[in-house]
């Protein structure tokens, strides 16, 4: 992707002194080169994690034993989250916000030039001791990605590989996250107030404060089960006097904070886009800022409903369920915030904003389960059913995944200095978007019906929606060739993208040249 | 009425891109929305997910109208021209506010169905369900009936060698047997991992936890067989750990517990700890706890799978000493997915014992006996 930075012939930002070939890349403290690394290695891990989730809904086309082991299968699914949460997701974002967040403040680069290298620079071992894990005796681990205890300490060494995997992955975000926040805090332009700040940067302050709050506590559930595997500890082990349930309450505490790291950055990018095309101030800034802060709080004391089924006592299940219930109030509030922008504006429709209305339908539908999980006695019957799957991957899919690729096509013409194939990104959108549903919508179906997560192999009458579902898969996993050819092609060319590409865009970012050179903003603009 | 009719007419088109796509499969035909309930809880669930789905589809049509409506009048290609506003106190105020009022007209029956839920006090019948990798076994307190309940579905249905039957791994060979109209509270455990035990048409599902006892409860209304799976990750064969459990009037019960208890008196004494036995009768009578208990792991062949579980065939603890053979089987080996099988009985740990010490290669010619087991265990 060299081209992506490439700044020859673009006088202003022509004083960029890097080495060339893969050093550049290896010893880069250039936001833009990291933001850069960042994506790519997000897209790498989107596809392996995909060719997994093609593994899983190949065993599960036809009820029986076609391909996989069962134990092997339980592999795919556990791997499939891990690398599509900690090796797609989470950087992705972070991509966006190395490229963005300082061309969208006025700053030159991030707060700690050097830290980023490093904070990129641990994700590819982390990723490289996720899949050599398969090949360790005993293969990968299979107990499913919130790895949770005794099965956990029951596995072979791939486990350990995984433990570490995440405690890298962890020192990475906590490394990324102290760079965000300082860099918001303190290399914002004149006159960027915080109130003045894109909502962009604004989900991301908040995230990654969530972050520095919550990967710890992952990396002490995760070191908890190792020292239990190999120390002799019985944190988990009731018959040393621990106890299995403990690990559940330490890895949601991280889990669903973890959720909204996943969840509000996307909510950032949709609320650039929306503006954008609507071409119409965003509605409510305030109140879109508040309610970020909102769920980010509220999603501390939730933790407990992912554990309904533990057998906790009626008051414990009545305070989750209730503050459960809370958060689809600032959720709603974003909802009706993106509507009301969008509310008599002068609409037009590019792909950037196809996903972000995309999002909007789609994130709400899961939104809406959402809300069915939350109430205690229904999330009783749906506890680890297909209904939990199909719930997740409308907010993780349709939600954060839709948002990356609204936000890719949004900024890629500041980025690449080209229009990308408008033509290319509506098939993309429109194939993603019908195969998403075929996908995940029958899921639904299949877990009211009583069929459980995670397993290899069920009963007959849970085959139709499975078939459907495997089909809508490998749509969906092939749709998304049409976006690696949409991004390798606007890299290579196509129309110059003009400086302020959209015609409704607002912000910092806009006033650069397309593509941004390499150094931006070395004197700070003055904000009014 | 189901889920309301945007769903039910999703449901309609995936329905029929079903049939079309499979031929109309074999078997049963799918279900849209949760099981049947056949207990007053379960009544309530399904109610309650019924209300709920009401009150999502009237905010998205109202939410989703609106955004439709922009979307259509509102685009530049129809001359629309922006206007500029950006902030309504009052409207942001409403919508804040309105959604709260609809939460609380949802959580107040949630809270009523919880209530209950948790009540397991006064009940007729108590059964203890413990999780084993992978099978359930059921201790009926009060009668002291004992059994396990494994999954019945053959081999050659699941490794597509044969037509899979109407039951297709919801199908076990002991279900637990209740009484209708009774009170029943289910405790649940687990002898190595967490498990859950899950039956939807009564509206029940609770982890069964090792070194941990949990409650629940629920009163079938009518009698027949009730089919659920296991619902939390418990290993390789989690998919194939079924509950069934057969609902019957309460004087068959009493009928069903009597014969139940004949049947373990007579095999108590087939058992008696002063009865001789050789190393063939132990032998004949391990193959059976074998395929009960280690052959999920191990295999029938005594070789595991290679990288996951370790052969029997030659390895060290089955060809070496005595005491460490049985202490492995007594307490498990930690860290690894070796359980401890002390809930077998004396009898089945010698016979299964000396089984694997004398088959597939392994002739040691030890015979292991039930009260050497039963010295071994503190």
């Amino acid at each position: 992707m060299s081209a992506v930075i490439d700044t020859h012939g673009h006088g202003h930002g022509d004083h960029a002194h890097h080495p060339s070939g893969i050093m550049r890349w290896i010893q880069t403290t250039n936001h833009k080169d990291i933001g850069t690394l960042y994506l790519v290695f997000s897209f790498t891990m989107f596809i392996v994690g995909g060719i997994l989730a093609f593994g899983i809904r190949a065993e599960l086309f036809q009820p029986g034993l076609q391909l996989w082991r069962p134990e092997f299968f339980n592999e795919l699914t556990t791997m499939h989250g891990l690398i599509m949460v900690f090796g797609a997701i989470m950087p992705a974002f972070v991509g966006f916000a190395n490229w963005q967040i300082p061309m969208m403040i006025g700053a030159p680069d991030m707060a700690f030039a050097r830290m980023n290298n490093w904070s990129f620079w641990l994700l590819p071992p982390a990723a490289t001791l996720l899949v050599a894990s398969f090949f360790v005796p005993g293969g990968a681990t299979a107990a499913g990605w919130t790895l949770y205890a005794p099965l956990s300490t029951q596995m072979g060494p791939g486990m350990d590989l995984a433990i570490f995997a995440l405690h890298i992955m962890g020192a990475s975000s906590i490394m990324g996250s102290i760079n965000i926040i300082t860099t918001i805090l303190n290399m914002r332009a004149p006159g960027m107030t915080l109130m003045k700040m894109p909502l962009f940067v604004w989900t991301w302050l908040i995230t990654a404060y969530l972050l520095i709050a919550v990967m710890p506590v992952l990396a002490g559930a995760v070191t908890m089960v190792l020292t239990d595997r190999h120390f002799g500890t019985h944190f988990f082990n009731a018959a040393g006097g621990g106890d299995p349930v403990m690990y559940q309450h330490i890895f949601w505490f991280f889990g669903h904070p973890e959720v909204y790291i996943m969840i509000l950055p996307a909510f950032g990018i949709v609320s650039q886009i929306v503006p954008t095309f609507a071409r119409k101030p965003l509605f409510g800034y305030s109140s879109m800022v508040y309610a970020t802060a909102s769920i980010a709080i509220l999603s501390f004391i939730v933790w407990a409903h992912h554990m309904f089924t533990v057998g906790m006592p009626a008051a414990a299940q009545l305070f989750f369920m209730y503050a459960t219930m809370l958060i689809a109030v600032p959720t709603g509030v974003k909802v009706f915030n993106w509507i009301a922008t969008m509310w008599k504006g002068s609409l037009t429709f590019e792909t950037p904003m196809l996903f972000a209305c995309g999002f909007i339908f789609v994130f709400s539908m899961g939104g809406f389960t959402g809300l069915v999980c939350a109430i205690t006695p229904i999330d009783i019957q749906i506890q680890d059913t297909y209904y939990i799957v199909a719930h997740f991957h409308y907010v993780l899919v349709a939600g954060s995944l839709f948002a990356i690729f609204g936000g890719t096509y949004y900024w890629i013409p500041k980025w690449t200095g080209h229009m990308y194939d408008e033509t290319l990104g509506k098939w993309h959108f429109w194939l993603s978007m019908i195969f998403f549903n075929v996908t995940f919508f029958p899921m639904h179906f299949a877990g009211l019906a009583g069929m459980p997560r995670r397993i290899p192999d069920y009963a007959l009458q849970f085959a139709d929606f499975n078939m459907i579902s495997s089909i809508g898969a490998f749509g969906f996993g092939l749709s998304q060739l049409v976006f690696l050819w949409a991004v390798l092609k606007c890299i290579r060319g196509g129309a110059k993208a003009a400086d302020r590409t959209w015609e409704g865009a607002e912000g910092l970012e806009w006033t650069l040249p397309s593509p941004a050179p390499y150094h931006t903003f070395e004197a700070p603009p003055v904000v009014k | 009425m189901d889920e309301g009719s945007m769903t039910s007419k999703l449901a309609t088109l995936f329905a029929a891109v079903a049939v079309f796509a499979t031929g109309g499969a074999a078997g049963a035909a799918p279900h849209y929305n949760l099981q049947p309930p056949q207990s007053i809880i379960a009544h309530e669930i399904y109610d309650l997910h019924t209300l709920i789905m009401w009150i999502i589809l009237g905010i998205f049509v109202v939410v989703f109208g609106a955004m439709t409506y922009a979307i259509l009048y509102h685009r530049k290609s129809t001359g629309h021209k922006a206007e500029q506003f950006h902030e309504n106190t009052t409207v942001e105020i409403i919508w804040t506010i309105i959604p709260f009022f609809i939460l609380i007209g949802m959580a107040y029956p949630a809270t009523k169905t919880v209530i209950a839920m948790k009540d397991t006090s006064n009940p007729d019948l108590t059964i203890k369900a413990t999780g084993y990798q992978w099978k359930w076994g059921y201790d009926y307190l009060q009668e002291g009936i004992h059994f396990y309940s494994n999954l019945a579905t053959p081999r050659d249905q699941i490794e597509g060698g044969a037509p899979k039957g109407e039951h297709y791994l919801l199908e076990v060979d002991h279900p637990l047997v209740v009484p209708t109209g009774k009170k029943i509270r289910l405790l649940t455990t687990a002898n190595d991992v967490i498990h859950s035990w899950w039956m939807p048409a009564f509206g029940v599902k609770q982890d069964a936890i090792p070194g941990f006892v949990r409650d629940t409860w629920f009163k079938v209304d009518k009698p027949g067989i009730y089919r659920g799976q296991c619902a939390e990750l418990c290993g390789k064969d989690h998919g194939f750990m079924p509950i069934v459990v057969e609902a019957v009037e309460p004087e068959k019960y009493a009928q069903w517990a009597a014969g139940q208890k004949k049947t373990m008196q007579a095999a108590a004494a087939a058992e008696s700890p002063g009865k001789s036995w050789t190393l063939d009768e132990l032998k004949a009578q391990g193959e059976k706890v074998y395929a009960a208990n280690c052959v999920a792991c191990h295999q029938a062949n005594g070789m595991g799978i290679p990288n996951t579980f370790p052969a029997l065939s030659g390895s060290k603890t089955a060809t070496g000493p005595k005491e460490a053979h049985v202490t492995t089987v007594l307490s498990g080996r930690s860290g690894t997915a070796m359980a401890p099988f002390k809930h077998l009985s004396d009898v089945e740990l010698a016979a299964v014992i000396t089984y694997e010490r004398n088959s597939w290669g392994n002739k040691t010619g030890d015979m292991v006996t039930p009260a050497e087991v039963k010295a071994s265990r503190k």
